[in-house]
């Protein structure tokens, strides 16, 4: 049977980690927003060379997995870049969801951006705006609107993604669990409360996320 | 005053119109009529480099630009002096009608906030429009969207402003009012060249008309000579086509 009691006893301690998954996902989450943002602009905007080097960016971190690129982050640059063998799990684990994240990320913002209407475009142009005030003041803030639910999907995802950062070496949530269990050897009761523990988590966001969409289309309402 | 001369434009090899020359004057109100698909709106539209036209000049007030070397200065330049009004209004969905008139003389013409809100607030007054200035335009009638994109155009002190087909997106009960508007505007000298279907409108509003048909300008003259003896046979075929529904009499 379940040893609930063990459970319970371990909910404090898998939750002390708790922060740091979050800390985890959030700065990646940060980092990846502005990247995917400059990517999907450059790309928008067909910026000469530049827009080469973001399809290129996009295509090889949509096409590995994500543990691939934390291994080739952690163990596979330093030997390339010296500098980057002093680097810790927890920085490798955010830089790898930061890019590859971005690359999704991008993808979302570019459709939200060109969803937009032409015709507001044009309108913002004839009245001699200039491009960077049109994205800025008119595009941007409703392209945000439009892609705000799958950015907060990605928002989700790296979350759970922060649990392969114990792969690193990184005593995070997962890493935590995984060795409370080992020395318990009760797997089941660690990893399903472990699992409790994300879903729970994810569901105040997705809680947050609805709220968060009902706010940003009230100017949209007939 | 406002003024091209010989501007042409093509869409890749097909060419939209060939060394077109106009000129109005300050308080000048010029209608184009014309076939669908012979340029007018594209001409319209190469005035303020919305499509960049491949050759000739174009003068608004004391700039005058080559369309060959036009710079992004010179273009931008050329939008400040020009203002536009969209078939599709082209408002921005993310802001409310005052927000839409006032946008432009924040952000291109550096006014002060409080300033520019008081100003379009005037131009809310004078559009009909003062009780909405807090609304979003999807909650807005086509025809106050309308009336919203034209207050915005009124809002640059443009010395030109261009109607792409104003009233060509509305259901029939807001035709009315926002021609209206713009009868208003014309009354109060505002120079502007219409794109439109309307006409009536261009009988009763404009100084000259100008007929175009396939990439060129026909012919052109007061509304009343070009709509009771128009020179060319094509004018005169457009004419009738268009105004026999209407029952109004015929060339």
């Amino acid at each position: 049977m379940l040893n609930v009691e063990y459970m319970w006893d371990l909910l404090p301690v898998l939750l002390s980690y708790l922060p740091l998954t979050l800390q985890m996902a959030s700065i990646a989450m940060v980092f990846a927003l502005i990247i995917a943002c400059l990517l999907a602009v450059v790309r928008v905007s067909k910026v000469p060379v530049l827009n080469g080097a973001a399809l290129l960016f996009i295509s090889f971190f949509r096409g590995t997995p994500l543990l691939v690129q934390l291994f080739l982050f952690y163990y596979g640059l330093p030997q390339l870049i010296n500098a980057l063998i002093s680097i810790n799990g927890v920085t490798a684990a955010v830089l790898g969801l930061t890019l590859h994240f971005s690359a999704y990320m991008a993808e979302s913002i570019r459709a939200a951006i060109v969803g937009i209407d032409r015709s507001q475009t044009e309108a913002a142009l004839s009245i001699g705006m200039t491009q960077s005030q049109l994205m800025q003041r008119i595009i941007l803030p409703q392209a945000t609107r439009v892609a705000t639910p799958t950015l907060m999907n990605y928002y989700i995802d790296m979350i759970k993604a922060t649990s392969l950062a114990f792969t690193l070496g990184v005593t995070e949530m997962m890493g935590a669990t995984q060795k409370e269990a080992s020395g318990s050897f009760l797997y089941l009761e660690a990893f399903l409360m472990v699992a409790l523990i994300y879903w729970v988590v994810v569901e105040v966001l997705s809680w947050g996320q609805r709220r968060l969409e009902t706010h940003l289309n009230k100017a949209y309402q007939r | 005053m406002i003024t091209l001369e010989s501007v042409s434009k093509r869409f890749g090899q097909q060419p939209v119109f060939t060394d077109v020359d106009l000129h109005l004057e300050q308080g000048e109100i010029i209608v184009i009529i014309g076939p669908s698909g012979t340029g007018k709106s594209t001409l319209l539209r190469c005035i303020n480099f919305l499509e960049r036209p491949e050759a000739g000049h174009i003068t608004v007030g004391d700039l005058r630009v080559d369309a060959r070397r036009a710079s992004r200065a010179d273009i931008l330049a050329l939008r400040r002096r020009t203002a536009f009004v969209f078939q599709n209004y082209g408002l921005f969905a993310n802001k409310t009608a005052l927000e839409n008139i006032s946008e432009g003389m924040i952000v291109v013409d550096k006014l002060p906030k409080a300033q520019a809100y008081a100003r379009a607030r005037e131009i809310l007054e004078r559009i009909g429009l003062a009780d909405k200035a807090d609304a979003y335009p999807a909650s807005l009638s086509g025809g106050q969207q309308q009336r919203v994109g034209i207050g915005r155009a009124m809002a640059a002190n443009a010395d030109v402003i261009l109607f792409d087909e104003p009233t060509s997106s509305l259901d029939p009960q807001w035709v009315e009012e926002v021609l209206g508007l713009m009868k208003q505007l014309a009354a109060e000298q505002q120079t502007m060249i219409v794109v439109t279907h309307e006409m009536q409108f261009a009988r009763d509003v404009a100084d000259r008309v100008v007929f175009m048909d396939e990439g060129q300008i026909v012919e052109q003259g007061p509304p009343e000579a070009l709509f009771t003896n128009p020179q060319d046979e094509r004018t005169r075929r457009f004419l009738r086509k268009i105004l026999a529904p209407t029952g109004q009499a015929l060339p």
